[in-house]
């Protein structure tokens, strides 16, 4: 009999053997959803691929996006809880189960788009049987397999010891099957010295080969666009680029399904301020990196000016995909503002009249006016420069009167702006790919609409995104409790020994003191 | 080896899209409904189109507007981007250069159409339609093998199809020559479109022969290629409109 904490007991392990009619409610509706999107993919595969809106030049649309958007937000979880592991934070301990559960999930589901994307869905093992190792798609398939099966013995690792937990202290009147699973998943799990060795040796070897499996695969990915030649995607940057975007997304997707966690489940014990804090850090950088990133390949092509690059980027500044690009950049600005302003701002800020949420109401009056302005209605502001002034002031004026309500909020304000880097991200994947395709060489410009049958299958995918990771958590601790455990014994330890440190002035003094 | 090759002058051709109906009935392409066509899933394995497509170069100002017409069949690349890029060996170049594409392997993930930067290659949207009378009429040729099947056989919704050269014209030839006990010469065969031209503008043989008309034409100075600068190097040659 393993032994556990009477707390981590009530908070993780009971949850998993009671439902209440809210979780099966939730249930029925993702089932619903799923349910009508296998209805229009049945549709798609009696009717053929034209049930979408796909045509020529538009080959690939919302599907090979989903496909992108899902594995990016796969790398939340094992590439950052692999580095995490291998760094030694010890912050990540109670966030690791949610990250490789993501990742697990998030791979099902966008190998799936691919299938979904087939013309012929029935001859899919044809990529294994009569597989050419020159093609990038099958690169992707040995890439993305190899990651799969890497995640899963990943997330699978570190639940031995949870499985066997749950084993020793299933209750009386519990479902028999359960028990059974966690016996089998257990696999003899005694927690005796030995096993604790292997597994730890286990779980490191793991660790360092998911981080270079993570990056080859959206590396990959990357190139089924940048080995083609067609206009805005023989770009020598789409590896990089998409492996940045792909880190971004995946720590937005885990800072939504962490926030979504710690309260359902109440484990705000858990999950801390210094969790969204670290993590958050790494969130800024990641959007800078991915700014960085997303202004050099796009001002390269400015530059350039190529007849036929050109084009793709006009329809992104300001052709028919400017709402989805401008979009996307807004998102990602207020992104990185909501998670930099409340570090900015000293903590007796938020009682300055700036910060008071009244200076919205000076950001809307001025917005109104230069909207008017704008349409001709209040001609004496109208001058552009005036227009564009007040716009920013007004901008100003916005960020101002929020930064203090997100300082004092730092979860809710991290989870919001996780959500607008989703949204930005999908639609990133969307500005690569839809303008390139509409705008070909030597096919007439096309524009793409997606019907009901993508815009369903897509519904259903994130359903069922959000249904297996439900499910999951619903039979598996949401927090690895034996590494939660472990670290409580570690700071504990930590805690004994005070060692003061050192005045950095002192401490330059005798580096001085060294160098004499 | 023989380098099956095409020219096409710009010159003689007068855009009557003979080339586009003699290719259709040849390689029973599917005739589409009106609203599918103006949403771009017309099947023309042998499309004629103004040129420049978008406009990206000046057509000339009024009253000196000069539309120029490309008849486009697939360019048969030597470095052909498609055959590159599938995953299942579903299209492939033969001993003799032309890119193929095998109905029974295609997959359907349109890797091969998005790759290719002549638009040259087709996806089949929906199972194809003919009306009753028409479907009296389809080309009986087929090409087929072992998990292999090409040529003119009907297309099911869901595999690319594209110009072969009409490689089933070929096969024909060849068998021809061996009934009769002879050796088989490169001008016993061309495809569909180059036997219809009206205006004579298309020529087809074999590159590798020096001697060959295709050989000579490729030679001439109004010579050049489509999208020389994407490096695929095309087996079809156009000769520069005066």
């Amino acid at each position: 009999m393993l032994k556990v904490d009477e707390k981590d007991k009530a908070k993780l392990l009971e949850p998993l053997f009671t439902a209440s009619p809210r979780f099966w409610g939730f249930i029925l509706l993702l089932l619903a959803v799923m349910g009508w999107g296998a209805f229009m993919y049945g549709r798609q595969v009696l009717f053929g691929l034209g049930e979408t809106g796909m045509q020529r030049p538009v080959f690939w649309g919302v599907y090979m996006v989903n496909f992108v958007f899902f594995i990016g937000i796969s790398h939340a979880g094992t590439l950052i809880s692999a580095i995490l592991r291998v760094t030694g934070a010890e912050w990540r301990r109670s966030i690791t189960r949610v990250a490789e559960a993501i990742t697990a999930v998030a791979l099902i589901v966008g190998s799936l788009q691919i299938v979904i994307d087939m013309g012929r869905p029935e001859r899919f093992f044809y990529v294994f049987r009569y597989g050419r190792l020159q093609s990038p798609l099958l690169w992707d398939a040995i890439s993305v397999t190899a990651y799969l099966l890497g995640s899963l013995t990943y997330l699978y690792l570190p639940l031995i010891p949870d499985a066997a937990l749950l084993r020793d202290h299933f209750p009386e009147n519990g479902r028999r099957w359960q028990k059974r699973l966690y016996t089998l998943l257990a696999i003899g799990w005694r927690g005796n010295r030995q096993q604790w060795l292997r597994l730890e040796k286990a779980i490191a070897v793991m660790a360092v080969l998911i981080i270079p499996i993570a990056v080859s695969v959206h590396t990959i990915i990357s190139w089924i666009l940048a080995t083609t030649v067609q206009p805005g995607w023989h770009s020598t940057i789409f590896g990089p680029y998409f492996v940045v975007g792909a880190i971004f997304s995946g720590i937005g997707a885990l800072f939504v399904a962490m926030t979504v966690v710690r309260r359902v489940m109440g484990l705000e014990d858990y999950i801390t301020g210094r969790q969204y804090r670290n993590l958050g850090l790494l969130f800024i950088v990641m959007n800078a990196v991915w700014m960085y990133f997303t202004y050099a390949e796009y001002l390269t092509l400015a530059a350039g000016q190529e007849a036929n690059e050109f084009p793709v980027l006009a329809s992104k500044l300001w052709g028919e995909f400017a709402p989805g690009f401008w979009t996307m950049v807004a998102l990602m600005v207020m992104a990185f503002w909501i998670m930099v302003a409340p570090l900015l701002l000293p903590a007796r800020a938020v009682k300055k009249g700036l910060f008071h949420p009244l200076a919205s109401w000076g950001t809307a009056v001025i917005a109104l006016l230069s909207a008017l302005s704008l349409a001709g209605r209040l001609p004496m502001f109208a001058s552009l420069p005036v227009v564009i002034g007040a716009l920013a002031l007004s901008l100003f004026l916005a960020g101002m009167g929020v930064a203090a309500w997100f300082k004092t909020r730092p979860v809710g304000a991290t989870a919001l702006a996780a959500i607008f880097v989703l949204v930005g991200m999908w639609l990133e994947r969307w500005n690569i790919i839809a303008p390139t395709m509409t705008h070909p060489y030597l096919v007439d410009y096309a524009t793409y609409q997606p019907t009901m049958t993508e815009y369903a299958i897509t519904a259903a995918s994130f359903a069922l995104f959000i249904f297996l990771f439900t499910v999951f958590l619903k039979l598996f601790p949401a927090v690895s409790v034996w590494e939660v455990m472990e670290g409580r014994v570690i700071e504990a330890e930590r805690a004994k020994v005070h060692i003061p440190l050192p005045e950095p002035s002192r401490a330059r003094r005798s580096l001085r003191g060294a160098g004499d | 080896m023989t380098k099956w090759a095409m020219i096409v002058d710009l010159d003689k051709c007068v855009a009557c899209q003979g080339c586009s109906i003699a290719c259709r009935h040849e390689n029973n392409t599917p005739a589409i409904s009106p609203e599918e066509a103006a949403m771009g899933r017309a099947i023309r394995w042998n499309d004629v189109f103004p040129n420049p497509v978008n406009g990206t170069e000046e057509a000339g100002a009024y009253p000196h507007v000069r539309t120029r017409y490309l008849p486009r069949p697939c360019m048969h690349c030597e470095n052909p981007p498609c055959v590159k890029v599938c995953p299942v060996q579903g299209t492939f170049q033969d001993e003799n250069g032309t890119v193929r594409q095998n109905y029974a392997r295609c997959i359907g993930c349109r890797f091969c159409t998005v790759a290719c930067p002549y638009g040259a290659r087709y996806f089949n949207w929906h199972d194809p339609y003919w009306s009753p009378e028409m479907a009296r009429c389809l080309n009986p040729d087929r090409v087929v093998g072992r998990d292999d099947l090409e040529g003119p056989a009907v297309r099911l919704r869901g595999v690319v199809e594209k110009c072969t050269f009409c490689i089933q014209r070929l096969y024909a030839a060849q068998d021809r020559a061996a009934a009769e006990g002879r050796d088989f010469r490169p001008d016993e065969y061309v495809p569909a479109c180059v036997q219809t031209c009206t205006a004579k503008a298309r020529y087809f043989g074999d590159l590798d022969d020096p001697d060959s008309t295709v050989a000579m034409l490729s030679q001439n100075p109004r010579a050049f290629r489509l999208l020389e600068d994407v490096g695929t190097r095309p087996k079809v040659i156009y000769l520069r409109e005066g």
